[in-house]
């Protein structure tokens, strides 16, 4: 039995893993695509049809690629920094419900690789420990764009960590529970998204959810235009391609956050009308998922291709100023809101 | 002062109001554009497979033409050289010999006749002076080279190819 459990999570994790880092290299060709056409252009398609092998060309030229670590460089945290960037963004799909559960002749499978009851915590103890990498990789560049486009990292995840920790003790108190499998399990159907309750959480986490992945409008540690490139000016080959291939895939974590938490996770409508059994809830759920985190993707890069980057003192403005007081509201009115049902309804 | 062409606009900036201010309703908008633009036609042409129409009036690479009986039009005259505001055009001319009729069409014809395609700026006054209709700058662009001497042009890549003309062996007779 112990030996069943543990080649069921290996294959799940190896597949979450698979499926994650798939993801997050076709999300860079989706996301030039996606310029382009914003752009009146086609974006790239010589490479195969429609330009499908792109994703590998770029991987292969950045192995190509000369490695350069600068002479006055901190050798072993200037490659320690792409490193914990990229473990950092893999690990924190572990507790994300891919799905109900898959029934194989005796064996029940949960699609989830790690069921913890503090799920959410552990999201955003992970999320907050992605800074690291692009403030170890930034200092240790010797160079003082890294420098500052590190500080700038920092001291904006940190801000608007505060916001999205408020917005979600907001849903935490609709949901009462901090497990992940918990919170998609109560959202049952169409009309139990937590976004119906929680509209303005959400926006909150949503506006966080692009400051934490260093995406538009709030890219300000990578602004080409300030700071020629941010934290990653000195990195080459492959290490620039885990700096950017992070990105991605925290893009590709919050999004499937963002759909857990707010969407209904795997919850589509009518799933226990429509008569299937259970194994074709479960994968259905799991194709409704997907379909969810895609389109948070293409959000993600249509606000890209849209909002143009905030100013440093607006972004801290926003966070601090907007942000937060907001958030702290939103818990005042959902506890109210909360009382009132509980005592008069 | 009053305005003569009434295009002035006074910029008034008040500040934003509570709407506004919200961000969110611009950047509402803001995605509608883009979306929209999402959804158009491309303006880019996909180049080796579609190529992009000329217009009407496009001066490409000059060419050199022939009569109806297939003769070089060119008389050696110069004018164009003459006219030529980057002195891009040089020829030597030659008298015809008995026996090239059929090959030129005046006494006179340009033995040697070059372009330099680096200093040509397209500006098709030798097409308007050329009392002759010998010359024509209705080629297409000028392809690139690795070496400057290969952009100097003669009358092997300008002089229009030459078409069999049933009329060619009666003037040679």
């Amino acid at each position: 039995m112990e030996s069943a459990l543990l080649v069921e999570k290996t294959i799940l994790v190896v597949a979450v893993f698979a499926i994650t880092l798939f993801i997050a290299m076709y999300s860079t060709l989706v996301e030039r695509k996606v310029a382009g056409f914003m752009q009146a252009r086609f974006g790239p398609d010589r490479a195969g049809p429609f330009g499908i092998l792109q994703p590998l060309c770029d991987g292969g030229k950045f192995f190509f690629k000369e490695e350069i670590i600068p002479a006055g460089a901190h050798k072993f945290l200037f490659i320690m920094g792409p490193t914990v960037a990229m473990f950092t963004a893999c690990i924190s799909s572990a507790v994300i419900p891919w799905g109900q559960e898959l029934t194989i002749g005796e064996r029940v499978i949960r699609l989830q690789v790690a069921d913890i009851n503090v799920g959410v915590l552990y999201m955003f103890g992970v999320v907050a420990l992605g800074v690291y990498g692009i403030m170890i990789g930034g200092w240790a560049s010797n160079n003082k764009y890294s420098l500052m486009g590190a500080v700038r990292a920092a001291s904006q995840s940190i801000s608007y960590e505060i916001g999205m920790g408020l917005s979600l003790i907001a849903l935490l108190m609709v949901t009462g529970s901090l497990s992940l499998r918990e919170i998609v399990a109560q959202q049952e159907g169409f009309v139990n998204w937590n976004i119906w309750v929680q509209p303005l959480g959400f926006l909150i986490f949503l506006v966080c959810a692009f400051a934490e992945c260093n995406r538009v409008p709030f890219d300000l540690a990578e602004c080409e235009t300030e700071l020629i490139g941010g934290y990653n000016v000195e990195y080459s080959s492959m290490k620039l391609a885990f700096y950017m291939f992070a990105e991605y895939i925290n893009m590709f974590v919050s999004s499937s956050l963002m759909a857990a938490l707010y969407f209904g996770g795997y919850n589509f409508p009518f799933m226990y009308d429509l008569g299937l059994s259970q194994n074709w809830i479960t994968i259905i759920g799991v194709l409704v998922f997907f379909a969810k985190i895609l389109a948070f993707i293409f959000f993600f890069m249509w606000i890209r291709w849209t909002v143009p980057r905030f100013r440093y003192d607006q972004l801290m403005n926003l966070g601090w100023k907007v942000l937060i007081p907001l958030a702290v509201v939103n818990i005042v009115l959902t506890g109210i809101v909360t009382i009132v049902k509980d005592t008069y309804f | 002062m009053q305005s003569l062409s009434n295009r002035k606009k006074v910029l008034d900036q008040k500040p934003l109001n509570f709407w506004e201010r919200m961000y969110l309703p611009a950047i509402a908008r803001g995605l509608g554009i883009t979306i929209r633009h999402f959804f158009k036609p491309k303006a880019t042409y996909k180049y080796p497979e579609v190529e992009r129409p000329y217009s009407k009036n496009f001066r490409g690479q000059h060419s050199l033409k022939r009569d109806e009986a297939g003769r070089e039009r060119c008389t050696a005259c110069g004018l164009c050289a003459l006219s030529c505001p980057a002195e891009a055009i040089t020829m030597i001319s030659a008298e015809r010999k008995k026996g090239e009729e059929h090959l030129y069409r005046e006494e006179k014809y340009a033995a040697v006749y070059e372009i330099n395609m680096l200093r040509c700026i397209f500006c098709g006054l030798c097409e308007e002076a050329c009392p002759k209709e010998a010359i024509f700058l209705d080629g297409s662009h000028v392809p690139p080279e690795q070496l400057r001497k290969d952009f100097i042009y003669g009358k092997d890549k300008l002089v229009e190819p030459r078409f069999e003309y049933k009329k060619e062996k009666e003037i040679t007779a």
